[in-house]
């Protein structure tokens, strides 16, 4: 599905990321996990098109996607989702969801400007998509507010029901469940499975260790830039070089 | 959808019957500036209010198609419907090829380079003396006429433009409303998410541009056709901070809200003659009150105003992301 291969990136002289390899399978759940300044992040700019890697490559669908614009991915069906929620704030819920369907849809400058029948059509369309999507994330009755006005963990539901829009084949999560309180964090773990059992693959950078160890299929753990250890969450659980970088040495 | 469609035909009509309250004298004939510096104005709010680009250049595509139209008509006497066509069409191209190195920039950078653009183009104008009559001005520009009318009188021409304007003002109501308006909105609020989403940003802003570009050249050769001589000093640096505080004065993004700052900053200065040589003293200082304390400019300024005075209600904390 997803495969990360030799990725290097260098800051000016901080190496963020050094020669790190994994691969996403198809159809699970993969885990991000590690210390705060791992690189989690960086690795997330990176495979969607936010950065270019200093050397290494990724592919995805068998296909080298390196340095790839965020919006050519989208249009590969990879999506993501960001640490500091970024919602279209000035725009409503519903209009933020419909944002999400514009690789779904096709009219141009000049339809728009005329209202071509073949764009009213599409227009309700879309519309109508796009409130499915609310109801999926739970979110229809706030469809008319201005999302700035959202709290945050809605914003958060707002933010995946938006990328649920583009129908990925794989959507990134950057700390999802970051500034949520237990309730809406075990809201989130079930979405997350509604959407593997879709068929979606999902790849999760987070904290939450709990919610990592309940819901994903295979961890990778980040530190200082390198690959510590990959498994199942038991495996993971029980490494001991893992457990090391958590807690320090004796 | 439907209020839309309402408020727009109301709008028409009050434009069309307009003129009987105006009357034939002197004022007619500031309604059909108006009408042109609304043109400007919306031309200007696509890409400001929608896609959150600044330009402190407008009055270069302004003055580009104005001088296109009236060098082509005036010196070689090409069909003025015709000259119409190729400045809005050149202007066009030439907004499409410099907004691609000039939309790379944002922020101060994009008004510094907006700005250069302006002042650039209004020195060519009083450079080029062999072609624009430099200084002094170009004059001898023909009416444009359709079958037999000929648009050469003050009602006239407030028609013709007030028919370009309300069709422009259509035109971009609908594409606010639409996938692209909305792309452009979220360019605005997050360039990163809206790429995430599939928006070309990079593209559609430079199409944006471009569009704005083509309203205001458009608006240009209908200024030259209607006054008949023009000279760089319409489209100056002033003219482009002008349309900036209309826009803002009439709000980001409402395309009413520019007509009302069009009309206010047109109309007020016939009325206050003295404030002609600190024209732009007043405007600097409407731009700070309004930014201050109506951010979302007069449309959505006053309501809330009002609301607050009478149903002591407080006034709603600003969500204005400032870039």
């Amino acid at each position: 599905m997803l495969r990360i291969e030799s990725i290097t990136k260098i800051f000016g002289g901080l190496k963020a990321l050094d020669e790190v390899s994994f691969t996403i399978s198809a159809g699970e759940i993969t885990g991000i996990i590690g210390p705060n300044g791992a690189g989690k992040t960086t690795l997330f700019n990176i495979v969607t098109g936010i950065y270019s890697p200093t050397s290494g490559k990724v592919f995805y669908e068998g296909k080298d996607i390196t340095g790839f614009p965020p919006e050519k991915l989208a249009g590969l069906s990879m999506v993501r989702t960001f640490q500091g929620i970024e919602l279209f704030g000035r725009m409503t819920v519903l209009e933020n969801v419909m944002v999400g369907l514009h690789t779904k849809s096709r009219s141009g400058i000049i339809a728009s400007a005329f209202k071509l029948p073949g764009h009213v059509r599409e227009e309700r369309r879309i519309r109508e998509r796009a409130s499915s999507w609310l109801e999926f994330a739970g979110l229809a009755d706030l469809a008319n507010t201005e999302a700035a006005n959202l709290p945050f963990g809605k914003g958060r539901l707002l933010e995946i029901a938006r990328a649920m829009a583009i129908e990925p084949h794989i959507i990134l999560m950057d700390e999802p469940a970051a500034g949520l309180n237990s309730r809406e964090t075990s809201d989130l773990a079930d979405l997350i499975k509604k959407i593997k059992e879709s068929g979606i693959t999902v790849a999760l950078v987070e904290h939450d260790m709990d919610l990592v160890m309940e819901i994903c299929d295979r961890i990778v753990v980040l530190n200082l830039g390198h690959k510590l250890a990959e498994g199942s969450p038991r495996e993971i659980q029980e490494d001991e070089k893992v457990i090391t970088a958590y807690l320090g040495e004796d | 959808m439907k209020q839309e469609l309402l408020k727009f035909f109301l709008f028409t009509a009050l434009i069309g019957i307009a003129p009987v309250f105006i009357g034939k004298g002197y004022l007619i004939n500031v309604f059909v500036f108006v009408g042109i510096y609304t043109i400007l104005a919306v031309a200007l709010n696509l890409l400001l209010g929608l896609a959150g680009q600044i330009s402190l250049g407008q009055a270069a595509f302004f003055g580009l198609g104005a001088y296109i139209s009236g060098v082509l008509t005036a010196t070689h006497a090409v069909n003025p419907w015709l000259s119409m066509v190729i400045a809005v069409v050149t202007v066009g191209i030439i907004a499409f090829i410099l907004g691609f190195p000039i939309l790379k920039l944002k922020g101060h950078y994009l008004a510094m380079a907006t700005l250069g653009m302006g002042i650039i183009v209004y020195i060519i104008f009083n450079e080029t003396v062999d072609i624009t009559g430099g200084p002094s001005g170009l004059s001898g520009i023909p009416h444009l006429s359709l079958g037999g009318i000929i648009f050469n009188s003050d009602l006239k021409n407030y028609y013709l433009v007030w028919f370009f304007a309300v069709t422009i003002i259509l035109l971009s109501v609908n594409l606010a409303a639409s996938r692209i308006g909305r792309a452009l909105r979220a360019i605005h609020d997050s360039e990163v998410a809206a790429r995430i989403m599939g928006v070309n940003a990079r593209l559609l802003k430079v199409q944006i541009f471009s569009i704005s570009g083509v309203i205001s050249a458009l608006a240009g050769s209908l200024y030259a056709h209607t006054v008949t001589f023009i000279s760089p000093t319409s489209f100056g640096f002033n003219v482009s901070i002008e349309l900036l505080t209309m826009v803002i004065i009439g709000g980001l993004g409402s395309i009413y809200g520019s007509f009302l700052g069009a009309a206010i900053l047109t109309l007020l200065p016939e009325f206050f003659r003295t404030f002609q040589d600190y024209d732009i003293i007043v405007y600097g200082l409407t731009l700070i009150v309004i930014t201050m304390f109506m951010p979302g400019g007069l449309v959505r300024g006053v309501p809330l105003l009002f609301r607050s005075l009478f149903k002591k209600e407080p006034m709603p904390q600003s969500n204005e992301k400032r870039g």
